[in-house]
């Protein structure tokens, strides 16, 4: 037993010699791109991913079959369920000098996350997004949030994957559409005549964030405050609308507020069940993809707000120590490609609008897109509404923590 | 024969060397599996706790990790839930099952309910967790069969009972898997209690089945389940699984808490989670020194009813009581089952329909190619971490043959450390450890933290009937000629090979099981069955939680079917041989 546990502080010792500082290896060049495919060749990308919703499971599996075919590159899905945990494993690796072999390849990020990584100088660079071979179809031109996110400049540190804006879906069998709000004040008033019937995630779930935003950006008054970085000072007196709202909502919440829906794809079982009466998502055809599953009936519609809601990009990024950058890179430019932009925007199997500009497509490419069937709870791009900008990344950080700081203990 | 009588039994042939070296590693080989990972791990826990691993930027022991560990919202309410449910499982899981051997051991109903409970004990926590989820939540299926003919509701009713503050829902998850746990380790031990005798006497003295069994046989019964009972009071204080699906969430109970802590981008809160996993520890002893406070209550309290002579005469309701809960378990867990099949193959399944609307295959087609990876790694970290646990165990115990000791009560509790230490205590240590050294997840290593878990089992399985086998089986075939190596391979593995084989589907579930281990060592890359089933739980579809919850229970349940299918193979021509 004592020779033992010498051995082992022994192997233990020799083994923390050998892990000392390491400077990060040169980043594959995208402009160089057989280059950076005949280094993928072979390699196996760790996809860290939010893995609650299965329909992105789904999807992501079927990309793994796809850039393996093509360009022998391995996918595997790591689920998180926070996307903040891969941020957390980059940071821990960087702070005990790993600067190379990382354990994250891909992130699926946007926001405040996006932002911590490049403050902290956590991700690949230089910029490398524009530099994929498919960057040319991307719409950036008419869509600002594919470079701007969050209020933060993109600078091609990250690949978008998808658009999101925020949607409410109900049943029609079940809840009458004359009532539906048409607005946060007007959904108030709907929870209050149907009690038990609304909820939102927890945050720091992003669905549920994202309502505590789209409650803010109607109530604070002056919303330029929320395109700058939280101000100390006023933080409390700007909040203060939210939390008046949501104090009054609470009592008429599902379970009172005592508990919340895990996230969007548990408030989607609850509308089924009709626990639920309005939920929400990010994507506008979540309905039509969940009716096709089996998930919702079809009686399932879906509605926005005439004053608009909150839309935003959704990105890869490649972290500096990934050990995979090159077979990263193949993946980014594989999910900007025209046709994995078709697939995943297909209800069938995910409905995640594109980020492709359909004037940069080819005519046969656009048909394909234009003949897609969202679907009768779909609504056509003309009906979503206007979009609200998401505010700046350090207002997500500062609501969810005064959020849990107020309701994180129930009663 | 001749030879052997003049030698002395089994002294005739010295064993070939080699083989000696090897058993006579053995035990030493094993205590390290269980002891150094422990130490390890408990001391790259304390370092961080204290502030101390500059690797994160810890450089100056202090307490203020701990102070910050206390101050987080809710923190009492998390402590006092895990304390509360650990309890609360040990106890009403120990109850109910002595009320149970009290009242019918012996009888048949008694035997028949055994063979009914013992797969439940393969049954992961996780699945059964789903499964029950599944039935009694307020959208579950027993609200479906009763709507809305007798309730009247078309829309679930607005009930908080899955995630229930009190986590009450979650102490009944725990008791339908602990109790059957104990159930099985009371039945190992009844044998050694004179059954019959006892009962005769204390009904001729005029006590009742119940009290009779109380004073008379419940305290050497207890003698030999303790340790068991204090495993089960450790474990269900520290679960993970069963508290993301059924538990509590505005707080969580600590260990959920301290596991979401240690993914936080922020690198202190890793610290503050070290600090709470010794909290967990603490907590953990504070449990068993509150069981053991109630011991003593418990026996005085016994000792003051006999002195008064209650007799408790009229125990028929009480016994009737016990049995009806314990079918009750075995049931609830049998239908969450069925129920998770079910889900598997469902289209869309409203409430408030009994069944679903539309039955369909398209989730497990879909599932099938995510699968494979999570299946394989589940599939060869149990197989390959059992025949280590296997080989480890069958060598301590021919060692134990050849020197004729056994480790006695020191090695017992040895054994039983890994059940008793919280694992999120020490595994945390260990993830900091391959923090450390840079090594990335890998099967090797979760096969090694796989062990730690599996070793106990397969020891405690094993060892009752190994130690049972008449040595005279082994004079006899020295007799005869064959040397010590052929006597194992020709005479004991075979007479063995079903307390073997049991002991290796044992090991297998436990490994197919273990879900923080996994996730902590595993690190999101390798990931099982159980890990992707628990990812789930968060809200994920209903179906495909069937389809992985389903594959996490019937890979243990093929495991027994193939331990019980083996011997009749193997000695279909040997009819005393194959039972």
């Amino acid at each position: 037993m004592h020779k033992l546990f010498k051995l082992a502080v022994l192997g233990l010792s020799t083994a923390l010699a050998i892990a000392g500082p390491a400077r990060a290896a040169d980043a594959p060049d995208p402009a160089n791109w057989q280059a950076v495919l005949d280094s993928a060749k072979g390699e196996t990308v760790y996809w860290n991913a939010w893995g609650g919703s299965q329909n992105v499971n789904d999807y992501i599996d079927w990309a793994g079959r796809q850039v393996k075919a093509r360009y022998g590159v391995t996918i595997r899905e790591v689920k998180v369920d926070d996307t903040a945990n891969a941020v957390a494993k980059v940071v821990a690796e960087k702070a005990a000098g790993k600067n190379e072999s990382g354990s994250v390849d891909l992130v699926w990020i946007n926001g405040e996350n996006f932002v911590d990584m490049k403050d902290k100088g956590l991700l690949m660079s230089p910029g490398w997004a524009t530099k994929l071979p498919n960057w040319k179809y991307v719409a950036f031109k008419q869509n600002p949030t594919i470079t701007t996110d969050f209020n933060t400049p993109t600078d091609g540190l990250e690949s978008p994957w998808g658009n999101a804006k925020l949607v409410f879906f109900y049943d029609s069998a079940r809840t009458d559409a004359k009532d539906l709000p048409k607005d946060t004040d007007g959904l108030l008033r709907w929870a209050k005549a149907h009690p038990g019937r609304f909820s939102y995630p927890a945050p720091p779930d992003f669905i549920g964030s994202s309502f505590l935003k789209q409650v803010l950006y109607e109530h604070i008054g002056d919303t330029s405050k929320l395109y700058k970085p939280v101000n100390d000072a006023t933080f409390e007196q700007d909040v203060k609308p939210l939390f008046t709202y949501l104090d009054a909502l609470k009592p008429y919440l599902w379970r009172k507020g005592a508990d919340y829906p895990e996230n969007y794809p548990d408030m989607k079982r609850k509308l089924a069940d009709g626990e639920l009466g309005i939920i929400f998502a990010f994507n506008p055809s979540e309905a039509s993809s969940a009716i096709e599953n089996g998930e919702l009936p079809d009686t399932v519609r879906s509605f926005t707000f005439p004053g608009g809601t909150l839309g935003n990009t959704h990105f890869v990024a490649i972290p500096y120590n990934a050990n995979a950058k090159a077979g990263a890179l193949v993946v980014a430019n594989f999910l900007i490609s025209p046709e994995a932009q078709l697939h995943k925007q297909d209800p069938q199997y995910w409905g995640d609008p594109t980020v492709l500009a359909m004037d940069k497509l080819s005519e046969k490419e656009r048909r394909k897109f234009a003949d897609l069937d969202l679907g009768a709870a779909t609504l056509p791009p003309s009906e979503l509404g206007p979009v609200i900008p998401e505010p700046d990344a350090s207002w997500t950080t500062r609501i969810e923590a005064a959020w849990k700081k107020r309701y994180g203990t129930a009663r | 024969m001749e030879e052997a009588l003049r030698h002395g039994p089994l002294s005739a042939r010295p064993p070939p060397a080699a083989a000696m070296r090897w058993t006579r590693l053995a035990p030493g080989l094993t205590l390290a599996v269980l002891v150094a990972p422990l130490a390890f791990g408990l001391a790259f826990t304390a370092l961080p706790a204290f502030g101390y691993l500059p690797a994160l930027g810890g450089h100056v022991v202090s307490l203020r990790y701990f102070a910050a560990f206390f101050t987080m919202p809710g923190i009492v309410r998390s402590i006092a839930l895990a304390l509360g449910i650990g309890l609360a499982t040990g106890g009403i899981s120990f109850l109910l099952v002595v009320l149970f051997v009290a009242g019918w051991a012996g009888t048949p109903a008694f035997a028949r309910l055994q063979r009914g409970l013992s797969p439940l004990l393969a049954v992961p926590h996780a699945a059964a967790a789903f499964g029950l989820a599944f039935l009694v939540a307020p959208s579950g299926f027993l609200m479906r069969l009763a709507s809305p003919w007798l309730t009247g509701l078309t829309r679930p009713p607005d009930w908080l009972i899955v995630h229930d503050p009190l986590g009450i829902t979650m102490t009944v998850g725990m008791i339908v898997k602990e109790a059957p746990f104990l159930f099985l380790v009371s039945l190992a031990a009844l044998p050694q209690l004179k059954l019959v005798e006892t009962r005769r006497l204390a009904a001729s003295l005029g006590y009742g089945r119940i009290a009779g069994f109380a004073y008379l046989l419940a305290p050497a019964l207890y003698g030999q389940i303790r340790l068991a009972v204090f495993a089960v009071i450790a474990y269900s204080a520290s679960v993970v699984d069963v508290a993301a699906i059924l538990g509590p969430t505005l707080p969580a109970p600590l260990p959920v808490r301290l596991l979401s802590w240690m993914n936080e981008a922020n690198l202190s809160m890793r610290f503050v989670a070290s600090a709470g996993a010794l909290v967990q520890f603490a907590l953990v002893l504070a449990a068993l020194a509150l069981w053991l406070a109630g011991e003593r209550l418990v026996g005085g309290g016994s000792a003051l009813l006999r002195a008064c002579g209650v007799r408790f005469r009229r125990d028929r309701w009480l016994r009737f009581l016990s049995f009806g809960l314990v079918v009750l378990c075995a049931a609830a867990v049998f239908t969450g089952l069925a129920l998770l099949a079910l889900w598997s193959l469902a289209g869309l399944w409203q409430f408030p329909d009994a069944l679903p609307q539309v039955f369909w295959l398209k989730t497990w087609q879909r599932q099938l190619s995510e699968i494979a990876a999570p299946f394989a790694t589940t599939l060869v970290t149990a197989l390959v971490a059992t025949a280590i646990a296997l080989a480890l165990t069958v060598a301590c115990l021919a060692r134990e043959d050849e020197t004729g000791r056994t480790g006695g009560r020191r090695a017992l509790l040895l054994v039983y450390l890994p059940l008793l230490v919280p694992q999120i205590s020490f595994v945390f240590g260990l993830q900091v450890l391959s923090l450390l050294t840079g090594i990335d997840a890998s099967l090797a290593g979760l096969v090694f933290v796989h062990l730690i878990f599996v070793l106990p089992y397969v020891f405690l399985s094993l060892s009752d009937p190994w130690r049972a086998f008449d040595p005279r089986y082994a004079v006899v075939a020295s007799g005869l000629g064959l040397s010590r190596g052929a006597i194992f391979r020709r005479v004991r593995l075979p007479m063995l090979a079903r307390a073997v084989l049991t002991a290796a589907a044992v090991g297998f579930a436990v490994s197919v099981a273990q879900y923080l281990p996994t996730v902590l060592i595993g690190a999101g890359r390798l990931t099982t069955i159980t890990t992707e089933a628990v990812a789930l739980a968060s809200g994920g579809n209903a179906r495909v939680i069937g389809v992985y919850a389903f594959l996490q229970a019937i890979l243990p349940f093929l495991g027994f079917a193939i331990a019980s299918l083996v011997p009749a193979l193997l000695f279909r021509n040997r009819r005393a041989l194959r039972t």
